[in-house]
């Protein structure tokens, strides 16, 4: 897209898809900004126009709200955490050649197309649960007595389910990433004196910077909505409630949807802050 | 230091041998050059040298110790790659400080080198660039610099100019050998290209498939190319090879006679021709000369204003010394 002439060509034949999705995006956005401003509660029949800012003061007060955001913050930080390292260490195994490297790359990539509500299931009956569990197996093979991770360890255990899912992903971008690392270079690093460790932290660490902030940001995106996992497993219980869940549980379980949709207006928000934060940080680290 | 001894060097990639057994003798304060055509194993057994590669069989000694089995930092030798291998997210004085920080060298004696090198190689107003900021040349001059400050035993090159263009090519053959001469330090320097091997090297060793077909100074290859192979190496442009009852009336199978030991006449000589294409370069022509009944084409050199042209006839007479003759098996005969 060069020219002046191509330039406008262009936009005016995005122009149909860019109006479809704006309305696709606009409408919904609009009615859920509208419903905010109500004290909209069908099963009682109310529809009252414009109680100001009532629902956002209600919603953001309740002490429910302060522990979905801090819920949300230590689920989303717990998986960063895990599938980046988890992905980089993983990575760095995968392209190391070995026998048998082709099936491996192929199951390890598998927990990425299993749908969250399966997996979640899978691990909630077949892996965590106390009775017949594997890990209850386990437990009891040593002679212990089996953890009950759904009640007792919660949110470690989405987290967990939830970092098995994404940790593909991860390694998936590390693993290109690394394999786009010269070899040369690491070559004339180990000829300059740098050992195994040196080598990782000066050379393949700073040439991963831009897929670790790719991998945060996407991550990061979908980590924020997470709501099959924990509708599942806990129904929201035992402080696995996040910002997602207590705006379902508000619309659904309390039939408020004003207070819901005001609650969904502040989770765009925080959303969009976070992108934004991103953004400049990968924006950054692409123009270097 | 930098005396390096191959003894009988092997090296296979699963069944295919790249070098067979091969014997090699580089002195200290040598400028070496391995030459020989794209795939001989030329980058292989440099980087054998560096300790990159492990070896299948064989020994190397560096300094008179077996080295054979030291990792390569351990050796003493700094590499300059042909894809220079800086590192992109540090500035050119990072670059060049990352050996000596690897070695733990004090700061202040870092900065010293640093300083010390960027000034020999032109690089002072460049040091808190990237990489990515500088032009090939001046990657170039980088690279070698992060060579430098670790005051190796040996340089290795691995056909460093080939990402340059031809004017710079020049430059930095001219450097690196200034460089050479001021540190009188060991290099060995690999290319394919047979000029380069020419004007740079104390000694020349002459690679085909691994095995080594000749090792001498430039003059000693130009003058007395043990077989046919490094006679069409060594000289440009390429030395003209006749077969045929020419060759056995010298008693050979084969003569080779450089373009420049040729004389030009329009008038009379021993061979008869007619010009194809002429070159010109001012200072000398070369004529590319058909219908001799000796080779397909003949080409010769000329002094650069003669009055010949397409189409002439020419007549041509070798010098009768400068004759080259190799039997049946290629091999020169004395
Ligand atoms: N890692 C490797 N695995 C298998 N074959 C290799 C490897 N490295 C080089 N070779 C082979 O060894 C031969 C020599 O390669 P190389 O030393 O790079 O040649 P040159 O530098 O003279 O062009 C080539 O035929 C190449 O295909
Ligand atoms: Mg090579």
């Amino acid at each position: 897209m060069a020219t002046q002439h191509s330039r406008s060509a262009a936009r005016f034949m995005m122009a149909p898809s860019v109006v479809l999705l704006l309305i696709w995006m606009l409408v919904p956005l609009g009615l859920t900004l509208w419903f905010s401003f109500m004290d909209y509660r069908p099963q009682r029949g109310t529809f009252d126009c414009c109680v100001g800012f009532e629902n956002y003061a209600r919603f953001v007060t309740s002490s429910s709200f302060q522990d979905a955001v801090i819920t949300t913050l230590i689920m989303v930080g717990g998986i960063l955490a895990i599938t980046v390292i988890g992905g980089i260490f993983l990575a760095l195994l995968l392209d190391q050649p070995f026998w048998g490297q082709g099936v491996a790359r192929i199951l390890v990539i598998a927990p990425f197309f299993v749908m969250p509500t399966v997996s979640a299931l899978v691990w909630k009956n077949l892996i965590m649960n106390p009775d017949n569990g594997l890990l209850a197996y386990l437990w009891r093979f040593f002679g212990a007595d089996p953890v009950v991770w759904l009640t007792d360890y919660a949110l470690f255990s989405i987290v967990v389910i939830v970092s098995w899912m994404w940790l593909p992903f991860a390694t998936l971008i590390l693993l290109t990433s690394i394999q786009s690392l010269d070899s040369e270079r690491l070559e004339a690093a180990e000829m300059d004196g740098a050992g195994a460790v040196a080598r990782f932290w000066y050379m393949i660490l700073p040439h991963l910077a831009r897929a670790i902030t790719i991998v945060i940001l996407i991550e990061t995106i979908f980590l924020l909505a997470i709501f099959a996992e924990i509708f599942v497993t806990t129904g929201g219980a035992f402080g696995t409630q996040n910002l997602t869940y207590l705006i379902y549980q508000r619309v659904i379980e309390s039939q408020n949807i004003g207070l819901g949709s005001a609650g969904g207006i502040i989770a765009v928000i925080l959303a969009n802050i976070v992108a934004i934060f991103l953004m400049r940080i990968v924006g950054k680290n692409l123009d270097a | 230091m930098g005396r390096i001894t191959l003894n009988k060097v092997t090296k296979r990639f699963g069944d295919v041998e790249v070098i067979p057994p091969l014997d090699l003798e580089i002195e200290d304060g040598e400028f070496v050059v391995f030459v020989g055509p794209s795939g001989c194993g030329k980058s292989t057994l440099l980087r054998l040298i560096a300790g990159l590669e492990d070896v299948s069989s064989g020994r190397i000694d560096i300094d008179g110790s077996d080295a054979t089995s030291v990792p390569p930092a351990k050796r003493g030798l700094a590499m300059v790659f042909q894809s220079y291998a800086l590192y992109p997210h540090m500035s050119v004085r990072k670059n060049i400080a990352f050996p000596m920080k690897m070695a733990g060298v004090p700061q202040d004696e870092q900065a010293r080198r640093i300083e010390g090198a960027a000034k020999a190689l032109n690089l002072t107003d460049y040091l808190d660039r990237r990489p990515g900021q500088l032009s090939g040349g001046q990657r170039q001059r980088v690279a070698i610099g992060r060579a430098i400050v670790r005051e190796p035993a040996a340089f290795l090159f691995d056909e460093p100019l080939s990402n340059l263009d031809a004017a710079l090519r020049v430059g930095m053959r001219l450097e690196i050998s200034e460089l050479h001469k001021r540190l009188a330090t060991t290099m060995v320097y690999v290319t394919h290209d047979q000029v380069e091997a020419m004007t740079m090297a104390d000694k020349i060793v002459v690679l085909r498939a691994g095995n080594i077909e000749q090792v001498g100074s430039p003059l000693e290859l130009y003058r007395t190319p043990r077989n046919l192979f490094v006679a069409g190496f060594i000289g440009s442009p390429r030395m003209n090879l006749i077969e045929g009852p020419e060759a056995a009336r010298h008693e050979a199978h084969t003569i080779g006679v450089r373009p420049e030991h040729i004389a030009v006449s329009g008038t009379e000589g021993t061979w008869k021709g007619r010009i194809g294409v002429s070159e010109h370069l001012g200072s000398d022509t070369f004529f590319h000369v058909h219908d001799t009944g000796l080779a397909e084409t003949l080409t010769v050199r000329a002094g650069g204003e003669v009055d010949l042209h397409h189409g002439d006839t020419v007549y041509l007479t070798p010098e009768a010394d400068k004759i080259h003759r190799f039997d049946r098996k290629g091999l020169r005969i004395a």
